[in-house]
This record gives C-alpha cells, sequence and structure tokens, in this order.
C-alpha cells in the first residue's frame, strides 16, 4: 500500500518507520526539512536508501500533497502538530483526492468526537490516556484499608 | 442579531466594534492572553478569552443562540474549522469565513465554506482595475454561473478600433453586452463602429479571457492598450 504521512513529529515519524519495514510504500511530509532527521532515528541506512519518500511542505498546500503523491495515497495519516490543521487536510485527502483510507490524529476530545461522528476516523490520544488513567485508578488497590 | 466574531486582530477587533455601534450584541473571543487584556478595557464583557475551535469555549459564548459567525483569525485552518462547526453542528445560519492565503480559497469552497473573504484578493482586484497594462479588468465572477464580466479599453493601436461589432469574431461563449463612450454607456448593435477610447464590458464563460485579450489587443503582440 502506499501511506502517506503528514506531520513527522515522534507519533508520524514512528508510524512511517513501522510501516516501512512492513514493507509498504511510505511518504512522508513535513513542513520542516529538519525532521527529516527524526525518520532516520534508529534505522542503518538512510530513509531514502530503504525506499522511503520525504518532502518538505505544509499540508495545505495542493502542490505539496501532489508531490508527496497524495493521487496513489490509499492510506492518508495526518498527524501534524495541529488538530485543526489535521481535521482539514483530512477532509481534502477525503473529498478532493479520494483517498480510500483517511485517519486524522486530534488531541481534543471533544472536536475528535464530533468530526468521528461525521465520517472522518480520528485517533484521539488524550482520550486513550484517560481510559488508560482511569483504569488504572480504579485497578488500585489502596493500602488496604478502605 | 447576536453574533460571535473570532479572533481579536485588527480585523476582528475593529468589526466587533463597528457591530456593536450598530446595535447587535456581540462576543469576540481572543485566545492570546495579552489581545484579550488590551481589547477587554475597551469592549469589556462583550470580549470573551479562549481558543474558539474548542467546542466548549463556543457553547460557552452561546452559539446555540447565534445568529452569525465570523472567523477572521489569522490562521485559515482556524477559521475553516470555526465556520464548519458552526454551520454544521450548531446549526448557526449565517457565517463568514477570512482567508489570509488566497492560495487555500480553494479548500474553503470544497468544504463549503461561504462567503470567505480575503484581503489579498481584494487589492490584487484593485490593482488591476488601477493599473491599466493589465488590460482587461475583471469586474465580476458569477461562481455559480460560471460566468465572468470584464471590462476592457480600446487602444488607437487595438485590432479591433474602428471594425464594425457585427463583423467581430468573437470566441464562442463570450459576448459584448455594452460600450462606455464619452462617459456614455450604450448596448452595441452588429452596425457598431467601435472606437478608441472605448470601454466595452463583455460577459464570457470562464476561460475565455486569453481569446479575448487576442481579439481586443493590439494587432501585432495581442496584448490591449492601455489607451
Amino acid at each position: 500500500m502506499f501511506i502517506l504521512i503528514v506531520g513527522c513529529g515522534r507519533v508520524g515519524s514512528s508510524v512511517a518507520r513501522a510501516m516501512l519495514r512492513e514493507g509498504h510504500t511510505v511518504s512522508a511530509l513535513d513542513e520542516d526539512p529538519e525532521s527529516h532527521a527524526r525518520l532516520e532515528v534508529g534505522l542503518e541506512k538512510s530513509w531514502e536508501d530503504l525506499g522511503g519518500q520525504f518532502t518538505v511542505g505544509a499540508g495545505l498546500e495542493a502542490e505539496a500533497l501532489e508531490a508527496a503523491g497524495i493521487d496513489q495515497a490509499d492510506v492518508f495519516i495526518a498527524s501534524t502538530d495541529g488538530d485543526n490543521t489535521n481535521i482539514i487536510i483530512s477532509q481534502i485527502a477525503q473529498r478532493r483526492y479520494d483517498v480510500p483510507t483517511v485517519i486524522a490524529r486530534v488531541l481534543d476530545p471533544l472536536r475528535a468526537e464530533w468530526y468521528a461522528r461525521q465520517g472522518l476516523q480520528t485517533v484521539c490520544p488524550t482520550r486513550v490516556a484517560i481510559d488508560m488513567l482511569e483504569t488504572a485508578v480504579r485497578d488500585s488497590t489502596g493500602r488496604g484499608n478502605g | 442579531m447576536y453574533i460571535i466574531v473570532v479572533g481579536a486582530g485588527k480585523v476582528g477587533w475593529n468589526l466587533a466594534r463597528e457591530l456593536l455601534e450598530k446595535d447587535h450584541e456581540v462576543t469576540l473571543i481572543e485566545n492570546d492572553r495579552r489581545r484579550y487584556t488590551t481589547v477587554e478595557q475597551e469592549l469589556e464583557h462583550n470580549v470573551s478569552y479562549g481558543d474558539a475551535s474548542e467546542l466548549w469555549v463556543l457553547e460557552r459564548a452561546g452559539i446555540q443562540r447565534a445568529d452569525m459567525v465570523i472567523a477572521v483569525t489569522g490562521d485559515d485552518e482556524d477559521n475553516m474549522l470555526i465556520c464548519q462547526v458552526a454551520r454544521e453542528k450548531y446549526l448557526v445560519d449565517q457565517i463568514i469565513a477570512r482567508v489570509n492565503n488566497p492560495r487555500n480559497r480553494q479548500h474553503f469552497d470544497l468544504l463549503g465554506i461561504k462567503p470567505s473573504v480575503s484581503a489579498t484578493d481584494l487589492i490584487l482586484r484593485l490593482l488591476e482595475h488601477e493599473v491599466p497594462e493589465y488590460g482587461l479588468v475583471h469586474l465580476l465572477d458569477l461562481q455559480e454561473e460560471q460566468l465572468e464580466i470584464i471590462e476592457m479599453l480600446l487602444g488607437k493601436d487595438s485590432g479591433v478600433t474602428g471594425r464594425r461589432v457585427g463583423d467581430l469574431q468573437m470566441p464562442e461563449g463570450s459576448l459584448l453586452i455594452s460600450v462606455l463612450r464619452s462617459g456614455k454607456g450604450f448596448v452595441p448593435t452588429a452596425d457598431t463602429i467601435l472606437e478608441e477610447g472605448d470601454e466595452v464590458l463583455a460577459v464570457l464563460d470562464p476561460g475565455k479571457e486569453d481569446e479575448l485579450k487576442v481579439l481586443f489587443g493590439p494587432a501585432g503582440d495581442g496584448g490591449i492598450s492601455s489607451g
């Protein structure tokens, strides 16, 4: 599959590496040229030598998305550090470029929930953290006296 | 009317002030603490602190009963999201969005966010009108109807000066609708002879501009004389 990842922070770069290792075609797009270095953390060869693609540009620029190969993408992942950016570019990927699978990272649980109901696949790390913390508290044993 | 304005920059602040003077009820939302404090000294309870792309901030501002939401922050993604949520989640009747980068206009259109206003676009239009070297002035875009109206000034060397309108080979999908001559306008007939200094208006399908430029420009280089 061709996977396009916009936003190469900790999350985006880790997913990009994992998908490349699993044999997929991976293209990463980020505004910051320095984020290329993050892609190569722990790799024995360069990102490009391993078959990865990297484009510098913003997720809202049609030229950048097209240069990064959005027209061929089977999967689009929006993982920039801006919730609104992720939500908007995901809708562009869905509606303008007909990407079959589009996933947006949204930190705000309220926005993640509402857009999920509108048909956008969202992943909300904050929601995951809340659930895990609540479970951890419920499962705790306390001092044993009440 | 109850109007929520998002973004207390120069545009938002002045807009909120004008709307208040016209006796509208206004809440201006600003997410920069320092800017909020400055604006609050003048607008007092009409300004609210918070990130308007957080749904609870919009709800606290009473978006459920708002008649209009105007998003004029400096960030196009924020403006798009706020307007989308206002219209689709809170069913606000009227939205207006500011486009900071004119290249993002296509995204506003794609998401159905309109009207959207771009200062850069407006200034470019003015520039085209004020700088006659551009030759052809874009007067109106009827986007829904897929038509444009343009104005052309005929120079001495224009290929159509002195010619009969009926003899012009107008490109398909274009039509001369009026001629302004010595301050007076009239609808040309086939027998009208075009003169130097005439300002002609044409209605056309989008994308026909270049063909018209060639026809109406100087016989030699295809541009239109500034007269």
